[in-house]
């Protein structure tokens, strides 16, 4: 039973068709990363999942009362808006302190409590956008270009937390990202789009489909080699995923 | 007691400010200031078909302000940007509504409506500004939180569960019909700042939305009190007066905090 499933999806912004025949679905507790250069509709695609944007043909079918955690791109912070960290994990769903000192702590950002959104840093944010998202105690989430503003460590831990949080709590994710390499060793699927779906499959499959090579070259094979290692265990399997990924840090 | 004009003015005054602060607040952070003015200024429209028709003022006023919201709000996003698009439609309604009342018979004070007339507020006037307020606050209230998620985004709103664009359009109406209960008191001209100046001058001072409009109802009534009080004793037109205070609670806190980083 997929969490959401897209048949035949197209989105048209204006004149523009940005999205056309696009097949999707993803499973519990699955990880699906949906890479493309810009302008492919990555963003459109997942704000077409969750309904933010009308579709002009075909549809998406979301599994009936499915909670849905969201993290934007990037949260606009209006500065005439006086904002705490703690008053935004409360919205819009009232949280008990104990549940949000517990989502910060989960991903890595405890005692922000207190602080203005716009006083954080970017990787700060993202966390504090990642903890509201958890409130919701969500059957999958839903990442926009996560990782943007932060340097390549800092991805790389936000990319392994993703992974750790879908250890414990066992909700599926599906991500956008332009950071092939990094993304692609944590995923169970990797969809290449580009308008439409180019090519689809494990990680190692998506990455030596030359639909895959004509978009981004050959370049990022050798960078996705060295991630690899990291990363022993197998992505062909079936969605069972009760290995541990403690062997694989 | 409500024989008294200063009492109607004050309890008028305090009314517009009940639902005009929190409001505000929104404004400001939705970026709809021009909105708020848009929406005023065509309310003007709407005075002059009512003096035309014999109809209520409210009446007019309220129709008017309230196709101009959905009006604007419909067409947004659709090719024009927002704010061309309420210019267009906010001077167009104003002048015609100038060009109309002149029609009528120019016998009409219509600067009462531009800038407001608080002191001549009667019985039925202040039931139906205290019935807009409370209709505003009621829906802020009721909606706060998935108003403020919808603020903070869009997508975030729908992710939750929340049409942004009802949100939007519930905005739109509110701001409608404080326009319309606050043209008496403070007049087309002056309504955007009473939404914006007390929100603003609130800023500084605080570090969460609830606070802001909190403080901003305290501003809003201080200026109120302050404004109609300082119209009293110098004799200065009431509704400018209290929009001077709020500008001037908005100066001093400014300074103050300036003063207080050094």
């Amino acid at each position: 039973m997929s969490l959401i499933e897209a048949r035949g999806l197209a989105v048209r912004l204006g004149a523009q068709t940005v999205l056309s025949g696009v097949d999707f679905d993803i499973s519990p507790r699955e990880i699906v990363t949906v890479v493309g250069p810009n302008g492919s509709g990555k963003s459109t695609l997942l704000r077409a999942l969750i309904g933010a944007v009308p579709i002009s043909a075909g549809r998406v079918t979301r599994a009936q009362g499915l909670r849905l955690g969201y993290v934007p791109q990037k949260l606009q912070i209006d500065p005439t808006l006086p904002m705490t960290a703690r008053r935004f994990l409360n919205l819009p769903v009232r949280a008990t302190p104990r549940k949000t000192a517990a989502a910060l702590e989960r991903t890595g950002a405890a005692g922000l409590e207190a602080r203005q959104l716009a006083d954080l840093s970017g990787g700060q944010l993202q966390r504090v956008v990642l903890a509201r998202a958890l409130l919701a105690d969500p059957q999958i989430l839903l990442l926009d270009e996560p990782t943007q503003g932060l340097d390549q460590l800092g991805s790389a831990a936000f990319y392994r937390l993703i992974e750790d949080i879908r250890t414990d709590l066992g909700c599926a994710i599906l991500m956008v990202s332009h950071e092939l390499h990094v993304v692609m060793s944590a995923s169970d699927r990797v969809i290449c789009l580009n308008g439409h779906v180019c090519c689809h499959g494990t990680p190692e499959v998506v990455a030596s489909a030359p639909e895959y090579r004509a978009l981004f070259g050959s370049g990022t094979q050798g960078a996705l080699a060295l991630y690899r290692h990291e990363h022993s265990h197998r992505h062909d399997h079936d969605h069972d995923h009760n290995h541990s990924h403690e062997e694989a840090h | 007691m409500l024989d008294d004009f200063m009492v109607r003015a004050a309890l008028a005054g305090l009314g517009v400010a009940l639902a005009a602060a929190p409001l505000g607040c929104f404004v400001v952070w939705r970026r709809m200031a021009y909105f708020g003015d848009a929406t005023a200024h065509a309310a003007i429209l709407g005075v002059a078909l009512s003096l035309m028709l014999s109809i209520s003022v409210f009446a007019g006023a309220l129709s008017v302000a309230l196709l101009t919201a959905v009006t604007v709000t419909a067409l947004s996003g659709r090719g024009q940007a927002v704010d061309t698009l309420l210019g267009v439609v906010a001077h167009s309604a104003l002048a015609v509504g100038l060009v109309a009342v002149s029609l009528v018979g120019g016998r009409v004070e219509l600067s009462a409506y531009l800038f407001g007339d608080i002191l001549a507020v009667g019985r039925g006037d202040l039931a139906v500004i205290w019935g807009g307020a409370v209709l505003v606050l009621g829906l802020l209230a009721w909606k706060w939180s998935d108003l403020l998620t919808a603020t903070m985004g869009a997508d975030l709103a729908r992710a939750s569960g929340i049409d942004p664009g009802r949100i939007h359009m519930g905005m739109a109406l509110a701001l409608a019909v404080v326009v319309a209960v606050a043209i008496k008191v403070v007049g087309a001209l002056l309504i955007g700042a009473l939404l914006i100046v007390p929100a603003a001058a609130a800023r500084p001072l605080v570090r969460t939305p609830e606070a802001m409009a909190a403080v901003a109802l305290v501003i809003a009534v201080l200026s109120v009190a302050g404004g109609l009080w300082g119209a009293y004793h110098v004799d200065a037109p009431a509704g400018p007066a209290i929009v001077c205070a709020a500008a001037l609670v908005f100066v001093l806190v400014n300074l103050g905090k300036l003063l207080a980083r050094k």
